[in-house]
């Protein structure tokens, strides 16, 4: 028996692939390797398998990380290259690997986010988005697993942010906490629209680049 | 990936069914193929991928050289409304092309109520309803399925009808339109080229004359168009193609699994099945290349389920060499093997118990009526004592729910057929208290019942469907006589079945209502989320249609029916005798018994493969 972990890349079309459908798709992808599956035992047995911090739909991602256990003894070599052979468009297995490191220690997540404006970056709005994200609290009002609004302050969340601006984009390079409260990058987005209403952007794209530990090396 | 849809999908239910990408999906060269084919399904994706006749031509088109065939849905309500607020029209999965520009639009239509449907696709595309308003080669609008056997209701709005199964026939139609391109013909033209196509069926050439009454009057084919279009089919199953790799949704569709399909057609001969006349006749795929393509499409698609799929799969006579052939690889790969339904009379629990390997969930039967004479009456040939057998073998072998399914308003039905369905019902519970090895778990017993939809190709396409008034009554009277909770009562809502009857059974005087009612906003009326009688009602009171003349009317022997220009190759005096047959409660064997001479033999050449 062995735990192991996948890396994988989330994108394009398949970023729109929901987390249960994801779970799905790669129980299906599984037969083409030697591998097999662990299954709890019962009387509905259902597969080893999780997706460490599931990807909100519409978000992409370079750092999927999909801990599994097998009945055989293995180090996951070669297995990366079978899944490949067949994956929806957009969704790549980088590795496969022994499941070493705790999740627990996985901390911090960074994220490219984009905000556009389709007429144009408003003047200064690079530098107030600077002066936004250093106050010291940011409330935001969010939806809750029970479907009621909470007010949040995700300023303690953000560890880092590094502001630019393109044609008609603001981008922002973050690292936040990841979980035991992790912040989705999405609700950045919010804050502005919280606090600079005029500065709303018409839409953000958030791309995931790297999970880290506490002291900010890529978790593997 | 189109910024548009980009910025619509983030407020969109199921996102994924929008964006193609699946493994399987063709992708090809835009400039490397000269024949854009959008391959439209009226009704969502997950319903549309279900469907195993959408993907063997899929495949069947995507295999022509210089052929990208794309996949199109109807997109559910807020998909569509930001769609037509953002200016999007109708795209094709794979490309992500707005379909408005492809050479042809091919609509699979299964059931009569898509037809508001294919009105609203083409609407979204940007693509003129009518088909006399679109004057140009392209796009030309096809359409095939099942509920083209009556294509009357949309005559207007389709440039041709393929018969049958498309198989050879779209291969000939692909390369006919391509012809006509090269060779630059007008559209009148190639529909005139198109209908001496065995198989096809091109409306607008085809006069039709009513009586005053309302009844058809003649029906003047013109332009060299034969009187009578008799359906296509495929000769040899062994050597037709199947999907071995096939699309793999990356979203839950509605049959997430293998479809393995073992025969067409049907021995059975039930009265009011449309798919057991119109799929005539029976032609089986052998045994061991059905295994052979089973093994394949799992070890391609990584699922782990396979229907074992037909009209009544429990009569493949090799159904046990098959099932034992594949016992090995499903046991080592975790497969399960399912049947999508069971005949009370022939169903094998030592079968069931290896196909479910342990997982006893429930069995499903469908008696239909609710007394012996009734189910002679529709020649269901499965006896009250052959159901309760089985019922009892099932509740021994640990089994604790049953589901039944029956029909009200079948013709000659009297109060007392349906008492029956609750005397059966009751019946079934009686067996389970007598076989039952572990009473505590107690038993779910489940009666469904749906309202009889009299449909065209039937030896019951004469009859009337009973009033709504009659059907609640009905209703009423069944529910009142189920009174023990282990039986749960499920009926079929009224509204949709009334309107399935009218369009079922209808003329070209529909097609103006079709556009009045999705001119009122009709789109997906297969789904009780967007059905709605009133905005029929009103469509029929504007146009001046009775829908009463469609739906109860009996028609005489001798009324011209509106598509009796369409042979299935069962001939209308098999049907008319078996017609008569029912009316005296008479029987009509099996064709593995007895031929009975319906005439579709001579679509294989003389003799059927039963």
């Amino acid at each position: 028996m062995s735990k192991l972990r996948l890396l994988f890349v989330k994108e394009a079309q398949a970023s729109y692939i929901s987390h249960l459908d994801l779970m799905r798709t790669f129980q299906r992808s599984f037969p083409r390797t030697e591998l097999e599956i662990r299954h709890t035992q019962g009387y509905h047995p259902h597969p080893i398998m999780s997706i460490v911090l599931p990807l909100p739909v519409g978000q992409s991602s370079d750092c999927e990380l999909l801990d599994f256990e097998v009945t055989q003894d293995a180090d996951g070599s070669g297995i990366a290259e079978r899944l490949n052979t067949g994956m929806p468009i957009g969704l790549r297995v980088l590795e496969c690997y022994p499941a070493v490191r705790p999740i627990r220690e996985l901390v911090y997540l960074r994220a490219d986010l984009e905000l556009e404006y389709d007429g144009g970056v408003p003047d200064g709005a690079v530098d107030r988005l600077r002066e936004l994200f250093a106050r010291p609290a940011l409330v935001i009002q969010k939806r809750t697993k029970r479907k009621d609004l909470a007010d949040v302050d995700i300023a303690p969340m953000i560890r880092r942010i590094d502001l630019g601006s393109g044609e008609g984009v603001i981008r922002a390079d973050v690292t936040v906490q990841a979980q035991n409260p992790g912040l989705n990058p999405q609700l950045l987005g919010k804050a502005v629209e919280t606090y600079l209403p005029e500065l709303t952007p018409d839409f953000i794209r958030v791309r995931r680049r790297a999970v880290l530990d506490d002291e900010e090396r890529d978790f593997r | 990936m189109d910024k548009r849809l980009e910025r619509i999908l983030p407020r969109v239910q199921k996102p994924a069914r929008y964006v193609g990408g699946e493994y399987n999906a063709v992708m090809k060269d835009r400039g490397e193929v000269d024949t854009r084919i959008a391959f439209c399904f009226p009704d969502t994706y997950e319903i549309g991928m279900s469907n195993l006749g959408m993907r063997i031509l899929y495949g069947v088109m995507n295999n022509m050289d210089g052929v990208w065939c794309e996949r199109v849905f109807a997109p559910w309500g807020d998909m569509e409304q930001e769609m037509r607020r953002a200016g999007m029209p109708l795209f094709a999965l794979e490309s992500g092309d707005p379909i408005t520009d492809f050479d042809i639009v091919a609509f699979s239509v299964g059931y009569e109520m898509a037809f508001p449907s294919i009105l609203n696709m083409l609407d979204l595309a940007g693509i003129p309803i009518r088909s006399a308003e679109r004057t140009e080669l392209t796009p030309l609008v096809i359409a095939g399925g099942t509920a083209m056997y009556n294509a009357e209701p949309i005559a207007d709005f389709i440039d041709l009808v393929s018969l049958g199964e498309g198989e050879e026939i779209t291969v000939e139609l692909v390369e006919l339109h391509r012809q006509a391109r090269r060779e630059g013909w007008s559209k009148g033209e190639l529909l005139r080229r198109a209908a001496r196509l065995p198989g096809v069926y091109v409306p607008s050439l085809y006069e039709v004359t009513y009586n005053d009454d309302g009844t058809v009057r003649e029906i003047t084919p013109r332009d060299g168009a034969p009187r009578v279009v008799t359906k296509r089919i495929i000769r040899d199953m062994d050597k037709s193609y199947f999907p071995v790799k096939t699309i793999v949704p990356s979203t839950e569709i509605v049959q997430d699994r293998i479809m393995l399909e073992l025969f067409r057609g049907c021995i059975r001969g039930c009265r009011f099945c449309q798919a057991g006349y119109v799929y005539r006749p029976v032609r089986n795929r052998s045994w061991d290349l059905c295994a052979q393509y089973g093994v394949e499409a799992c070890n391609d698609s990584g699922y782990q389920e396979v229907t074992l799929s037909s009209l009544s799969t429990s009569d493949y006579p090799p159904l046990t060499e098959l099932c034992d052939e594949l016992e090995e690889f499903c046991t080592q790969r975790h497969v399960n093997l399912s049947l999508p339904s069971l005949r009370a009379d022939n169903f094998s629990m030592n079968l069931m118990q290896r196909l479910a390997r342990g997982r006893k969930t429930g069995l499903t039967f469908a008696p239909e009526a609710g007394t012996q004479r009734l189910r002679d009456v529709i020649n269901k040939n499965v006896t009250l004592d052959e159901l309760l057998r089985s019922c009892h073998t099932a509740f021994a072998g640990g089994y604790n729910a049953v589901k039944l399914y029956f029909m009200l308003g079948l013709p000659t039905e009297t109060d007392e057929d349906v008492l029956g369905i609750a005397d059966i019902a009751g019946r079934v519970m009686h067996e389970w208290r007598q076989a039952a090895p572990n009473k505590n778990r107690g038993v779910r017993i489940t009666v469904s019942t749906s309202w009889f939809v009299p449909k065209p190709h039937t030896a019951f396409q004469w009859e009337p469907q009973i009033t709504r008034e009659e059907y609640e009554r009905r209703v009423k009277l069944l529910r009142e006589a189920i009174n023990t909770k282990t039986v749960t009562y499920n009926w079929h809502d009224s509204a949709t079945s009334v309107i399935e009857a009218v369009l079922a059974r209808g003329d070209r005087k529909l097609c103006k209502v079709l556009e009045a009612v999705w001119r009122k906003g009709a789109t997906l009326d297969a789904w009780e989320e967007y059905f709605s009688f009133d905005r029929w009602q009103e469509a029929f009171a504007e146009c001046g249609v009775d829908p009463a003349f469609y739906a109860n009317r009996r028609r005489a022997k001798d009324e011209i029916m509106p598509w009796s220009m369409i042979s299935s190759g069962v001939t209308e005096a098999y049907l008319w005798r078996e017609y008569e047959r029912s009316q005296a409660a008479l029987t009509t064997p099996d064709c593995r018994t007895h031929c009975n001479g319906c005439g579709a033999n001579l679509l294989v050449g003389g003799k059927c493969d039963v």
